[in-house]
């Protein structure tokens, strides 16, 4: 399998009319990668804070994505346990073992049943910390580790995702600076999620059906942390 | 996939006449196109986002070595493996390997057109393996032991009452007398047979939409989920990809990203983009313990430097075969292999050989609606007539339609002989036709009397008129002034 891959590599180098070490070549491919340039980036969510976090919404909205404002951490218990009732859903939530997370005041919600860890089949309900929101086109940006397990995301059939007005950027290019931020030049997380509203399948004669194999249901709530303009 | 692209004729002449086919269809029409346009209309970038999508297309292609070397260096240091194919039967037989080394009995399988041109579910169901396809169209046209129709939509030639019909012959565990009038309930109920089978699977098999050189992440486009539970459930994970994929920055793909969705089902943005980058990292919860790139040429290297290598701009969108009006018409199947519409009548013969599938660069009217609309801005009309005239070079064109060609060289080469004799052609039809204004038969034009009349032509030739109006000093037909 060696020599498919110096074959395969030949057979490209020939078709191009080039060698590996054909001047210029392999810095062009450095140059571009390292220079990690922007393309035309539309100027829709080119915007003042408080109307980026408008433009979020509006967007979700209209994938079909639920968002419920809170003014802080403390009130986010309270609109899960709102939000399962409003949807007539068993007061039981799988959330990822995040502090963060974890740390919440679920104990003023004894009805709500909370647990911590990867999601299980029986799940019917997660709740899960996004890392960014594109408010170009109303995207979550979600990444896998130890304390956000990545089947929270897919399998249960509600999801729940917890949301600071601070992490809502304009384009795509804006998250990606914000991950490689925290990750470092050129590494990403295991996975990375871009969730653009509930799963959904046009497989039978293009009618739009909700909850193919994702969630039926995709729930923002909103933690409004940049105080009022 | 076994090939009947030589049969296309046929294969569309039958297609023609399936009322059942025509009605899926009509969805193609009603659905997609409106979509699309409404979506591009919406974003004022949307033509610059094409320039520079096909520019970072044409950077990658004319680097591919270096940047699938660099792709796969970062995929290694992720404790990922990626395995070269040269063939479909290479391809075949390391997934195979890799399922073996797992111990798999079943193995969950998002979308890819990959899987299908190494038809790899006959391979490994022949070596004992169950493969099981997760997309909803996926799901359905594997009970109905069918290829695809469209590379979006591989159902869209069926209609909601064969799906139903399928369901109840295939999930004959459940109630006969269940209703599953609306597609919600068909939808239901494949998810709750599939939520099992992710769970049960050894090996998750995805496709790609991109590679990202920069840091080794493979990345899915889906609207459905289901490629998500695939990868993140099995404890491997493979991902099928041919080499053309690979983009060099986030940036860049986010450029493509914003053409795709557009372009495909007219949406903004689909529901899930996922980048994954490689196994389970210490301390996570879930996800492959193995993860596998298998990268396929299959004919792309020989693409490169020709006057094919625009082709592997694809992003396999679907918007060209939506804007089709012989895929309207025929539908996918005709076409006799994995890509039908505009593409795969470039792609086609590129992969399998003209001699194969010669037909299908002759099937457009070179309305140029498929270029009009591909996001990468391949030049598809001009690559089908490339195809046609190897075709000709090596003579696989029909002897009659050859000598025809001959006929009407030798006149185009002499414009004086030429004038004569359309003038005198286009006087005797017209006076043969005065009474009806129309042919039903005439000889030597048995091809398009077949289908339609030919009008009888009436008065002088257009040169003959372009030449009066010239020397009546208008310089143009009155008619279009």
């Amino acid at each position: 399998m060696t020599d498919r891959r110096a074959e395969i590599l030949g057979r490209l180098r020939r078709s191009l009319k080039a060698v590996a070490e054909t001047p210029g070549r392999g810095e062009a491919v450095q140059a571009r990668i390292g220079a990690k340039a922007r393309g035309p980036v539309p100027a829709r969510s080119d915007l003042p804070r408080r109307e980026m976090v408008t433009l979020f919404v509006e967007q979700a909205e209209a994938v079909a994505t639920s968002v419920a404002r809170v003014a802080g951490d403390g009130e986010v218990p309270q609109a899960v346990a709102d939000y399962l009732k409003g949807q007539n859903l068993p007061a039981e939530v799988r959330i990822s073992p995040d502090p963060a997370l974890e740390g919440l005041a679920w104990s003023e919600q004894p009805l709500l049943k909370v647990e911590s860890g990867r999601a299980r089949l029986e799940d019917a309900t997660s709740v899960t910390a996004a890392l960014a929101g594109v408010a170009e086109t109303g995207t979550l940006m979600l990444a896998s580790g130890p304390t956000a397990p990545t089947t929270l995301n897919f399998l249960p059939e509600n999801h729940i995702v917890v949301l600071r007005a601070s992490q809502v950027v304009g384009p795509y290019e804006d998250a990606w600076d914000r991950l490689r931020a925290a990750e470092g030049e050129g590494q990403l997380p295991r996975t990375v999620n871009f969730i653009t509203g509930p799963s959904r399948t046009g497989d039978i004669e293009q009618t739009i059906q909700m909850g193919a194999h994702g969630p039926r249901r995709l729930h923002v709530i909103l933690v409004e942390d940049e105080g009022q303009a | 996939m076994q090939s009947t692209s030589h049969a296309f004729p046929d294969n569309a002449r039958a297609a023609v006449k399936n009322p059942q086919l025509k009605k899926a269809l009509n969805h193609v029409k009603a659905g997609f196109i409106d979509k699309r346009a409404k979506a591009a209309a919406k974003l004022p970038e949307f033509e610059d986002l094409r320039d520079a999508a096909r520019d970072i297309k044409n950077h990658t292609l004319a680097h591919l070595d270096l940047y699938l070397e660099a792709y796969e260096a970062r995929i290694t240091e992720q404790g990922g493996h990626v395995h070269w194919c040269g063939t479909a039967a290479e391809a075949r037989d390391k997934i195979l390997e890799i399922c073996r080394a797992a111990g798999a009995k079943t193995v969950t399988k998002g979308k890819s057109m990959i899987a299908e041109e190494i038809a790899l579910n006959d391979h490994l169901e022949a070596n004992g393996i169950e493969p099981i396809e997760t997309d909803l169209g996926e799901y359905i046209i594997q009970l109905r032991k069918e290829p695809p129709s469209h590379i979006i939509a591989p159902a869209v030639h069926l209609t909601k009452d064969q799906i139903e019909a399928d369901f109840r012959d295939h999930h004959d565990h459940l109630p006969a007398e269940r209703n599953l009038e609306e597609p919600a309930a068909l939808v239901a109920e494949a998810r709750g047979i599939l939520r099992e089978r992710y769970v049960q699977a050894d090996v998750g098999i995805t496709g790609a939409n991109f590679l990202i050189a920069e840091n080794g992440a493979s990345v899915i486009v889906t609207n459905e989920g289901n490629g998500d539970l695939t990868q993140t459930l099995p404890k491997v994970h493979i991902v099928v990809a041919s080499l053309e994929k690979v983009v060099p920055t986030l940036e860049d793909v986010s450029v493509i990203l914003r053409v795709l969705a557009r372009s495909a089902t007219g949406q903004e943005f689909s529901s899930y983009t996922t980048f994954s980058t490689g196994p389970r990292r210490a301390g996570d919860l879930d996800g492959p313990e193995e993860y596998h790139v298998v990268l396929l040429d299959n004919g792309r290297s020989g693409m490169l430097g020709t006057e094919y290598q625009d082709a592997l701009r694809c992003i396999r969108c679907g918007a060209c075969m939506n804007h089709c009006p012989v895929y309207h018409a025929i539908g996918g199947h005709a076409y006799g292999w994995v890509y039908p519409g505009p593409i795969g009548a470039v792609l086609t013969p590129s992969l399998i050989g003209v001699e194969e599938a010669g037909h299908l660069p002759n099937a457009s009217s070179f309305c140029g609606r498929c270029e009009a609309v591909c996001p990468m801005r391949i030049p598809l009309p001009k690559m089908m007539r490339h195809w046609r005239e190897r075709e000709f070079e090596r003579h696989l064109t029909p002897l009659p339609l050859r000598a025809g060609l001959g006929v009407w060289a030798f006149f185009a080469r002499r414009p004086a002989l030429y004038h004569l004799f359309a003038g005198l052609k286009t006087r005797a039809l017209g006076a043969l036709g005065r009474r009806r204004g129309r042919f039903r038969k005439l000889p030597l034009a048995g091809g398009w009397t077949a289908h339609r009349d030919l009008p009888a032509p009436q008065g002088p030739t257009f040169q003959q008129l372009w030449a009066e109006r010239k020397r009546d000093g208008q310089g143009r037909p009155a008619a279009s002034a």
